[in-house]
């Protein structure tokens, strides 16, 4: 066993230090201390990714003394690593962008306590993504729900503050059923540690004594889970909370955390209940009609929205809808397309959401498209950066947004006939949709009449860190763009190895 | 005709002038006679607005239906479901048998050394879980702080405070009853490893007790020993202790090293390695946040 | 039929008290009502949880006089579970009850919908 095994540990521990230090820093001081942290987390992720992929095997890492059943553990393996890897350089390149957007909407003597929750939102990621025990899930997922509540309500507005006690009560609601899940599942197999329900649930749907409790279980965490992540009927709290948020909140709302806990999903369907109980259930099949409403609900809302954070927030619930199409889809290649989907949405919405922050604030805060109208020739990165990731969420090729369409169509052949049409018909209806409306931002920020409320004229040096996250998170979107096979072919042995 | 009005439509929208949810959400509680919104101007809006709504009165109109629908269904199921678990009161059920409790209960005394046994699983066997635990707590007072924290010490109103603070009762109560309700706590927390108790509930009586504390007497009394500044730093160095200190056991752990930590003499008071020392911690931080809570709930400051 | 209802007592009162705290939390406009139907419904899955470990006759999981019999005692484990969520409860509760105070000091009023149109009108007007 290699040193590098201990990492996620200390990373985990490294951030919640790192938060509480940070609540009594001043705020450049914590906003230095998030940013050490995230990269470090990124790079360490990434040689224990490489370590992982080299040595082809998953580690079971002790937390104590004990092992499973008895104490707590995580499990790091191919997409763990992946995943907490790419979520920490995500977190590092929108915290480094994300300042101006910060400073004109955080009181400052609270500046400190935004990096204390970002640092919590780390920990929390990390622990999601590497737990090995349902129990802890659930706490870091109430650790998640409070630390995005935070960085959502420091704009102490009052539709920010509404939009937070909504997502509050749906996110209750979410943690709430997934614990009586949680429960309900303890109280028939007695365990509480991934391997050992396993086993348990197997035997359980063998012999049959117990199956409707573990229907009920299973459709209590899925339901939970997918009404924090904002999955179709729950989407609608989306637009207020992202659409109120700072746009840096919103793109680590939107980008991380709902995804945080779709993995954490996926962990529990391969991990906990299996994918062949999974797919026997016919909860699949709920998810996937769910999540193709939410494709058409999430795009069709955002055609009707005059402005420019909620039309991104609707757009985001769309994505999510594509990721639980993938989910209920079929269990090697939906589930690819939808691992590979998450990433997608997580390197393209948090860039967006900053954009078009910027260009908002570029034009004196305004969010209307006739007020933003020549906003990207005010501040020319934001809109390049927007125009870029309006791409790849449309799905041109060369950039990531395609080469994940790519695989749900592939995904759509090969799975039943009855799934195949109504998949291709809803791709095809969303990618139109999403053109439309993206297309039309695009014309409007870069329409000859610039609107009299524009503010002055931004130029390329004064936003030095805001341009060098962009400009990374656009090669990064390249790279897997371009560089795509050998990238899918790891989240295939990733999930044959789960 | 109708070519040229799908036309202008399309051009409205385009241009963004077309609003469809401001516009119907706000004419559900605005005259159209309300000053500053002008009727609408010409026949565009007018036929997709009333559809508009319509479907938010039908939102509006439906909404209870669906959720007692919601609810029943809900219920339903799961009054279903519990009638098939296994039966309340009863030792052989999956979790009353399983290895787990076996071990927990069998080896906990000898492995842990703590003769609580809830103590044991929470502190040792499942101490990532309680780990995590703490830090919600931490999380929430963050929360709280962003939302209700005051700026600077405003000028303070004497009167008022005078006023406030002068119920005899309720000081002489407190009084008497505070030193006993802040020994009782410590007690608990001490005694976490050897019966019931532990750093939670030791945690939230001592919390209680400085709520009292302060309630009753003017509250510089307090804030002469537990003000933000200490605050701060007692918090910052119970939960700093308690994460490095489940660093190393883990690292231990996990790498098959020796703790220096040992289980001692199981009942005696400097026994079962970090329980004690992880209780006080625990301890340490629910009072302060519970007191934390009351005085930035109520004054805006700690 | 009874004789079922009767072995799962406590499983179907928690079922019920989680059913009362849903309808609260869903039917009530008063955000203070909300919340507590959020606490009924937190203290319904408690109970459950808390109901699993009980066995009748046996000793609270604290070893004395060194006998460490597992059919002696009670289920430790899920009272170590139900204490983690109480703890988790109080502090979700803590901060939605600070985000109502904020939202009681600037809009005077704690129904939902009330909020929701001031809200709107303000966004209108900054529009």
């Amino acid at each position: 066993m290699s040193f590098c095994v201990n990492f996620p540990l200390f990373l985990i521990v490294l951030s919640l230090l790192f938060s509480v230090i940070s609540s009594v820093l001043h705020k450049k001081a914590a906003r230095v201390l998030s940013l050490v942290l995230s990269g470090l987390s990124a790079a360490a992720n990434f040689v224990l990714f490489l370590y992982v992929m080299k040595s082809g095997e998953n580690v079971t890492y002790l937390m104590g003394h004990f092992p499973h059943p008895w104490g707590n553990e995580l499990r790091i393996g191919l997409l763990e690593a992946l995943f907490s890897a790419a979520f920490s350089l995500i977190l590092f390149l929108t915290l480094l962008g994300g300042k101006a957007p910060l400073l004109t909407r955080v009181e400052e003597r609270k500046g400190q306590f935004y990096y204390c929750m970002c640092d919590l939102i780390q920990a929390s990621l990390l622990s999601l993504v590497y737990t090995n025990d349902l129990f802890t899930g659930y706490v870091f997922i109430e650790i998640c729900t409070i630390a995005s509540c935070g960085i959502l309500m420091i704009r102490e507005n009052g539709k920010t503050i509404l939009a937070s006690v909504r997502y509050m009560i749906f996110s209750l609601i979410g943690s709430g059923l997934f614990l009586l899940g949680v429960i309900l599942l303890y109280d028939i197999t007695g365990h509480l540690l991934m391997p050992n329900l396993k086993e348990s649930v197997r035997e359980i749907a063998a012999c049959g004594s117990y199956r409707l409790p573990l229907l009920a279980s299973m459709s209590l965490i899925i339901i939970g889970l997918s009404v924090k992540s904002g999955l179709c009927p729950f989407h609608l709290w989306m637009a207020d909370t992202y659409g109120a948020a700072i746009p840096t909140s919103s793109g680590i709302l939107s980008g991380l955390i709902s995804k945080g806990y779709i993995f954490l999903l996926i962990k529990i369907i391969f991990d906990v209940f299996g994918t062949e109980v999974f797919y026997a259930s016919g909860v699949h099949n709920v998810l996937y009609a769910l999540g193709a409403l939410g494709i058409i609900a999430g795009s069709v809302a955002a055609m009707r929205e005059n402005n420019i954070l909620r039309m991104s927030a609707y757009s985001s619930a769309a994505q999510i809808g594509y990721i639980y199409m993938g989910l209920g889809l079929s269990p090697v290649l939906g589930m690819e397309a939808s691992l590979f989907h998450i990433l997608v949405h997580a390197f393209t919405k948090p860039p967006l959401f900053l954009a078009a922050g910027l260009l908002s604030d570029s034009m004196g805060g305004a969010k209307k498209f006739r007020n933003l109208q020549g906003a990207g020739y005010v501040n020319p990165a934001a809109g390049a950066a927007f125009s870029f990731e309006a791409f790849s969420m449309i799905g041109l090729p060369l950039t990531m947004g395609f080469i994940s369409k790519y695989l749900f169509g592939i995904a759509a052949f090969e799975s039943t006939h009855h799934k195949m049409i109504p998949t291709l018909l809803v791709l095809a209806v969303s990618t139109v949709l999403n053109t439309l409306y993206f297309a039309r931002t695009i014309l409007r920020i870069y329409n000859r009449e610039i609107s009299p409320n524009h503010g002055e004229k931004v130029t390329v040096r004064s936003e030095k860190l805001y341009l060098l996250s962009a400009l990374a998170f656009v090669l990064l979107n390249l790279f897997f763009g371009t560089a795509a096979k050998p990238f899918i072919d790891i989240l295939a042995e990733g999930i044959a190895h789960f | 005709m109708k070519k040229r009005k799908i036309r202008e439509f399309l051009r409205e929208w385009d241009e963004g002038n077309f609003d469809f949810t401001m516009e119907t959400m706000g004419d559900l509680h605005q005259g159209p006679e309300d000053p500053g919104r002008l009727p609408p101007p010409d026949w565009k809006n007018q036929p997709l607005r009333k559809a508009e709504a319509s479907e938010v009165k039908a939102f509006r109109a439906l909404y209870p239906v669906l959720s007692v629908l919601l609810l029943v269904s809900v219920i339903g199921f799961l009054l279903i479901t519990v009638l098939q678990l296994p039966p309340f009161n009863s030792a052989d059920t999956p979790a009353n048998t399983s290895e787990v409790i076996e071990r927990y209960v069998a080896k906990g005394l000898t492995e842990t050394g703590a003769v609580n046994i809830v103590a044991g699983i929470i502190l040792d066997y499942r101490a990532f879980d309680t780990l995590g635990e703490s830090h919600v707590l931490f999380t929430a007072v963050v929360a709280v702080m962003i939302l209700l924290l005051l700026p600077e010490e405003e000028k303070e109103n004497r009167e008022e405070y005078r006023i406030l603070h002068s119920d005899l009762i309720l000081k002489n109560t407190a009084r008497l009853l505070v030193p006993f309700i802040l020994m009782f706590g410590v007690y608990i927390i001490l005694n976490g490893h050897l019966g019931p108790g532990g750093g939670f509930s030791g945690g939230a009586v001592i919390g209680g007790g400085l709520i009292l504390y302060a309630a009753s007497f003017d509250r510089r009394r307090l804030q002469k020993v537990l003000n933000m500044n200490t605050y701060r730093l007692i918090v910052l160095a119970a939960l700093s202790f308690y994460s490095l200190a489940k660093c190393n056991s883990f690292f231990c752990g996990a790498n098959g090293l020796e703790t220096i930590f040992t289980t001692g003499t199981p009942g005696a008071i400097f026994s079962a390695g970090l329980i004690l020392p992880l209780n006080i911690a625990v301890g340490i931080v629910v009072s302060c946040t519970m007191y934390g809570f009351y005085a930035i709930f109520t004054r805006g400051r700690i | 039929m009874l004789s079922i209802l009767w072995n799962n007592r406590i499983q179907v009162v928690a079922v019920v008290l989680f059913a009362v705290g849903l309808t609260t939390l869903l039917l009530h406009k008063n955000l203070l009502k909300k919340i507590i139907g959020l606490n009924i419904m937190d203290t319904a899955s408690y109970l459950f949880l808390t109901s699993l470990g009980f066995i009748e006759g046996r000793l609270s999981p604290i070893v004395s006089g060194g006998n460490t019999d597992p059919a002696l005692y009670v289920n430790p484990l899920p009272a170590g579970l139900v204490l983690t969520g109480i703890v988790v409860s109080v502090s979700v509760t803590a901060v939605i009850l600070a985000l109502s105070m904020r939202l009681y000091r600037r809009y005077r009023t704690l129904n939902l919908d009330e909020i929701y149109r001031m809200v709107h009108r303000e966004q209108e007007e900054e529009d």
